[in-house]
């Protein structure tokens, strides 16, 4: 549903040819989702059917047809804007998947999925990193108390959702670390040496792991 | 070939002994080349600050060698370490950074007085450092008229004045918030293009995203490495 809503959204600032909607639309959202010019004319054509939008006057020169709002596609992007966002579903993920099943699996070494994961997410938030840099002062010294430009700032709403994303990922995967950890050895490997219920040997002040960081060495049965 | 700034060769550092004893760091190797960041995660108790502390020359391995800028820390007498750690290594912590007193460019200015540099060349010193970080309107300025960014930006141009080029930061952003944050990071990150090495322990994920490398330690143990794309 977001597209035809995002193009509602862009309508209610005044009528717009396809083409012209799919300029803002991306440069709006942070060039994140590209969308095809068809799409938008598709798209339209279901938003002009429903009674959301209608044609804007006919043809200009070049054949283009401008699209502007009907009042109940105004209502529909007020409601929009005044409504949460669903994210109570959650998104197929396949790193979830995979991470389940091999915390389950006999002779998977989730320890070893876990670490290239985070691996991968590290570097992965390294380059967004980068990229955020880049974006906010491209060839220039950091200058962090300057105004963005309303694109600039639609592109670091993208680029920072993408950081968050990545950081709780990475969060997560030393929770899951964490929670191995405390379960002790998986079924597979129970031809070592079952937990010891000895206090742990690290330094006194050893905390538990932090949330952030919790990364057991194999032989390790503490908990 | 470039010169490491910073070397730890498999580096030991043990408090107490006999059934007290803890290694808080055990046969830990690292190095940052000039131009390089590296962060240090891992949870409390991990080693973090033993590491740091002996990459700043302020504890020196049980076993093991801390070199900073080719000159081995176990090899030097206390008075040589003071000097080593005066002339070559900036520290930059949560808070506590500034001395109230001195303004901008006299905290900055500082070690190199320290050092016996003159007044007015370690002004112009402070000055250019300042400059160099876009940040010439707090030279004047005393730290209770600074936010705290612009505070721990201003101690980070204080870490890498005159010759220094190791900085070592630890968890620099503290209590700011995540845009001043990511500013003071971001003014690490260009010392370090510009040629500085860069040492961050950090909890923060985020945070270890602005270096080239992460070295993840547990128990004393380098546990886990990743590096920048």
């Amino acid at each position: 549903m977001s597209v035809p809503l995002s193009l509602l959204a862009l309508l209610s600032q005044g009528p717009a040819y396809g083409a012209r909607i799919k300029a803002e639309f991306e440069a709006r959202t942070g060039h994140a989702f590209p969308l095809n010019v068809g799409q938008v004319y598709t798209t339209l054509a279901r938003l002009e059917r429903d009674g959301l939008v209608v044609p804007d006057g006919g043809p200009d020169d070049e054949g283009r047809i401008p699209y502007r709002l009907t009042d109940v596609g105004a209502q529909q992007v007020s409601t929009w804007w005044e409504s949460p966002v669903d994210r109570s579903e959650p998104a197929r993920d396949e790193l979830v998947m995979k991470l389940a099943l091999a915390v389950a699996t006999p002779r998977v070494d989730a320890q070893a999925v876990i670490q290239r994961q985070r691996a991968a997410a590290m570097s992965h938030l390294q380059g967004l990193t980068r990229a955020k840099l880049a974006l906010t002062a491209p060839g220039q010294p950091p200058q962090p108390a300057s105004i963005p430009t309303p694109t600039t700032l639609s592109d670091q709403v993208v680029l920072e959702h993408r950081l968050y994303a990545v950081e709780a990922e990475l969060r997560w995967l030393d929770h899951v670390e964490e929670l191995l950890h405390r379960a002790g050895p998986a079924p597979a490997a129970s031809a070592g040496p079952a937990p010891a219920a000895t206090p742990p040997s690290g330094p006194p002040s050893a905390a538990p792991a932090s949330p952030n960081f919790a990364r057991p060495a194999p032989s390790d049965t503490r908990h | 070939m470039t010169e490491p700034i910073l070397q730890l060769v498999d580096c030991t550092r043990v408090h107490g002994q006999g059934e007290t004893v803890v290694r808080a760091l055990d046969g830990v190797s690292v190095q940052i080349l000039p131009g390089e960041l590296v962060a240090v995660m891992g949870p409390s108790g991990s080693g973090k600050s033993t590491l740091l502390n002996l990459a700043g020359a302020l504890d020196l391995p049980t076993s093991g060698h801390v070199v900073i800028e080719n000159q081995s820390t176990s090899t030097l007498r206390p008075d040589e370490l003071a000097a080593l750690r005066r002339r070559r290594v900036g520290v930059v912590f949560q808070d506590l950074n500034l001395i109230p007193s001195l303004t901008a460019a006299e905290n900055i200015g500082l070690p190199l007085e320290l050092d016996g540099r003159r007044v007015s060349e370690a002004r112009r010193a402070a000055v250019g450092a300042l400059h160099e970080l876009g940040l010439d309107e707090l030279a004047d300025r005393y730290p209770d008229q600074m936010s705290g960014g612009q505070q721990q930006r201003v101690a980070i141009a204080r870490a890498l004045v005159g010759e220094r080029r190791l900085v070592l930061a630890d968890e620099p952003t503290g209590a700011l918030d995540s845009v001043t944050g990511d500013g003071v990071l971001a003014v690490l990150r260009a010392r370090c293009d510009a040629g500085a090495a860069g040492l961050l322990v950090t909890h923060e994920a985020r945070h270890a995203g602005w270096a080239d490398r992460v070295i993840y330690l547990r128990d004393g143990k380098v546990v886990d490495e990743a590096v920048a794309r």
